[in-house]
């Protein structure tokens, strides 16, 4: 055999050795892959093929209980549905609605939460993030029956209580007279709808924004104390900026589980969205004309624009927030 | 004893055992001949013995439970299979199963709502040419099984039916002088009566204005009309019904007649049983609640009787019906011939779980003379049984569900936001269309 036929074999022979060696696991390079592919198949299955279905979807007129073969191609005309859909756009007015009403006084009251036991309360400091934790990892379910038994309009104990405070002298001026029908009352039921999710949440930013504090250097507050800085200067100017990066990570969360909300006003309204629909946010809309009304086109096409709006308000916040101290 | 399954995979075996091949390959192919046999033989056995599937929700569920003595009578041998979920659940498994095109249950319970829908998925059986229908539908009460006939066949037949009657709490009424005939003389006498209840210091006439519209949009239907929509599938939201519905449902809430509590919530259970509602308007399956765990303890001061100025109207039913690719079609069959066509069954159904049979059978037996206690001695169920067979047939369309939440959030517009009746009915109809135009497209 000449040495050119030898060199044109050798390189065939190191490939087949070497998916051998793959196959079998000896190639360090393709370990990662091996391990990662349980991961990849799941995701692939779980996350890729539903958000690829849903896509499809969006392009498509079908009723599913005429099963998938029904589909009927109709373009752009699901989103030029939902576009002009006005239970769609209430869906979003309400959903903006819970999602500032509820997200932005977590973040006002997390930050000077996050500093008092950070600065305070060191010793109590575990015990009562764990505390601030517990509404974040108890059942939605169970917290929304909950608050549905605390907020009933004649039976419930904040009414109650309300009805307690309004006999007395001065306070009692400021209070309705009647009881207030925290849950049928459009009007009510949002505030209510947003004192659930607040409370349920502000625990897990308190969290967020205390471990960001604990890695704030102490020598930089000595320095700003040295400096002369009083405790409001050493806040403005030392604790917030660098609370910036955890900042834009809580936020961001903030909007995306703000637009999507859906389990606390979904048990809080029965299932419907509230009177006059109030707290139909666009997450319950898109759920309800899936599975109740078996519109699963538009339902998929109002996802995909939330998606849009998600993305572009993620994309606001990183200009606000986000990589500043980069630039 | 050798099953087909292994005697398929012994030749399969000895083939590859045959073939030129290392010991390891051969000791891999033997394990996989033999596994194929081992797991192949259980499970062809037990695709024959598998039980009749059945989903149902609660108290279907309790029910079938119960009736499988009288199953196992018929068909011994051959279970069956409660799969039981909630209501929500349970229409939601079948909507996925139907988009799936697998995994229907054999025999599967339908609300009255979904019928529609499910009839037109086209994988449930044409019960029509089925041998023995003519026997068992022949009892049925007729309006129930005309609810049946969707897409030119027959996909369920009904096993419980929910004529709409009026409860009312005569107590209450007599501390207010007001008597029974002047509260069910007529809608506009109804909202009188409640009127005057209020002027005396008394309970709120109903739990919510919207169970005012739902009587009246439910009686005096055109004949070939459906709630909604006509028989061409037109929304007919502009008859005289509707404006009727929403007249009056301002009304009670201007005069402040109604308490604004929701169905089966907390304040609307206690709002019963503390006597602060005199009249509901339901089916007549919810006497049996009214008087078994919601009220117990107002035994005797509740009277039943027709809705106001004599409306029929009909307030859901459960169906059921079978998958057409099931296996097991003809055991689903007798499964369904019993359910719906078994008047013992039904019997002891609205006994124990308040489930109004729908065999009019059923309703010759003499529990439905006697005095019932609750309703202070009235021989209640003869009255709802006269109802249920003088209630016309009223046609389904699918997207009745979501032309209720349409005109529920516009009536939420008139009786919250103070919103004009008819403006409102102009705009449920415009949205209902749109709706209805894709549907058609």
């Amino acid at each position: 055999m000449s040495a050119h036929a030898q060199g044109v074999e050798a390189p065939a022979a190191r490939v087949r050795a070497s998916l051998v060696d793959r196959l079998r696991g000896r190639d360090p390079a393709f370990a990662p892959w091996l391990f990662l592919t349980p991961f990849l198949l799941l995701f692939a299955v779980f996350g890729v093929y539903p958000i690829a279905f849903s896509f499809y979807m969006s392009l498509h007129d079908w009723d599913p209980v005429r099963g998938l073969a029904s589909a009927r191609f109709v373009g752009l005309d699901n989103y030029l549905f939902v576009l002009a859909d006005e239970w769609f756009h209430q869906s979003l007015i309400s959903t903006a609605w819970l999602a500032i009403a509820s997200g932005v006084p977590q973040h006002l009251v997390a930050i000077p939460l996050a500093c008092f036991i950070d600065s305070r309360l060191r010793r109590t400091r575990d015990m009562l993030a764990a505390l601030y934790f517990l509404p974040y990892v108890t059942s939605t379910v169970a917290i929304a029956i909950m608050f549905t038994a605390l907020l009933s309009r004649d039976f419930g104990m904040v009414n109650l209580m309300l009805d307690a405070f309004a006999r007395l002298p001065l306070v009692g001026a400021l209070l309705p007279a009647g009881p207030i029908d925290w849950l049928n009352d459009p009007d009510r039921i949002r505030p209510a709808v947003s004192m659930v999710v607040f409370w349920r949440f502000v625990g897990f930013n308190t969290l967020l924004y205390l471990a960001a504090l604990q890695g704030i250097p102490r020598e930089l507050y000595d320095a700003a104390h040295l400096d002369g800085a009083s405790a409001w200067q050493r806040f403005r100017h030392v604790t917030l900026p660098l609370l910036r990066p955890v900042a834009f990570f809580a936020v961001t969360l903030s909007i995306i589980g703000g637009m999507q909300l859906f389990e606390e006003p979904f048990v809080l309204s029965g299932g419907k969205g509230g009177p006059d629909q109030s707290v139909m946010t666009t997450a319950i809309y898109l759920y309800r004309s899936a599975f109740e009304f078996s519109d699963f086109g538009a339902a998929s096409a109002m996802s995909w624009i939330l998606v849009l709006i998600m993305a572009l308000l993620s994309a606001l916040v990183t200009r606000w927030l986000g990589n500043r101290g980069d630039r | 004893m050798r099953n087909a399954s292994a005697s398929l995979a012994a030749p399969l075996c000895k083939r590859f055992q045959g073939a030129p091949a290392s010991s390891g390959r051969r000791y891999v192919i033997r394990a996989m001949g033999a596994g194929a046999a081992a797991v192949s033989a259980p499970a062809r056995a037990s695709r024959e013995a598998a039980p009749l599937d059945i989903a149902a929700y609660p108290a279907l569920d309790q029910i079938l439970r119960e009736s499988r003595p009288r199953w196992q009578s018929i068909a011994p041998g051959f279970d069956i299979r409660v799969v039981a979920r909630e209501f929500g659940d349970h229409h939601s498994a079948l909507t996925a199963a139907m988009a799936a095109r697998k995994g229907l249950p054999d025999l599967m319970a339908v609300e009255f709502g979904f019928l529609a829908r499910f009839a037109a998925s086209g994988v449930l059986a044409d019960l029509s040419s089925l041998p023995g229908l003519g026997q068992t539908s022949a009892g049925i009460v007729p309006y129930a099984l005309a609810q049946c006939r969707l897409a030119g066949g027959l996909f369920a037949l009904p096993v419980d039916i929910g004529p709409g009657v009026s409860f009312v709490r005569t107590d209450l009424l007599e501390q207010a002088r007001i008597t029974e005939q002047q509260v069910l003389a007529s809608w506009e006498g109804f909202v009188e009566a409640g009127r005057l209840l209020r002027a005396a210091n008394g309970p709120y006439l109903l739990p919510h204005a919207r169970d005012l519209k739902d009587a009246i949009i439910r009686s005096a239907i055109e004949p070939g009309d459906g709630l909604y929509f006509d028989a061409k599938g037109r929304p007919r939201l502009d008859s005289e019904r509707f404006r009727l519905a929403f007249r009056l449902a301002r009304e009670v809430r201007r005069n402040d007649l109604d308490a604004r509590v929701s169905a089966w919530s907390n304040d609307w259970a206690e709002g019963i049983r503390r006597g602060r509602i005199a009249a509901l308007l339901m089916g007549a399956w919810f006497g049996g609640h009214l008087a078994n765990w919601l009220a117990p303890a107002t035994s005797g001061r509740w009277r039943t009787g027709e809705l106001p100025g004599g409306a029929r109207a009909s307030w859901g039913g459960s169906f059921y019906a079978i998958a057409a690719n099931s296996p097991r079609r003809e055991q689903a069959w007798a499964m369904l011939r019993l359910l719906a066509g078994d008047p013992a069954l039904q019997l002891d159904a609205f006994r124990r779980h308040d489930a109004f049979p729908a065999l009019q059978t059923a309703h010759q037996d003499p529990f439905f003379d006697e005095a019932m206690t609750f309703f202070g001695g009235q021989r209640a169920r003869r009255l709802w049984r006269d109802i249920a067979l003088a209630i016309p047939s009223v046609t389904v369309h699918r997207l009745d569900p979501l032309a209720d939440e349409i005109v529920n959030a516009e009536l939420d517009r008139v009786l919250m936001r103070g919103k004009d009746p008819e403006r409102a009915l102009e705009d449920a109809s415009r949205v209902l269309e749109r709706r209805a135009q894709r549907v058609r497209a």
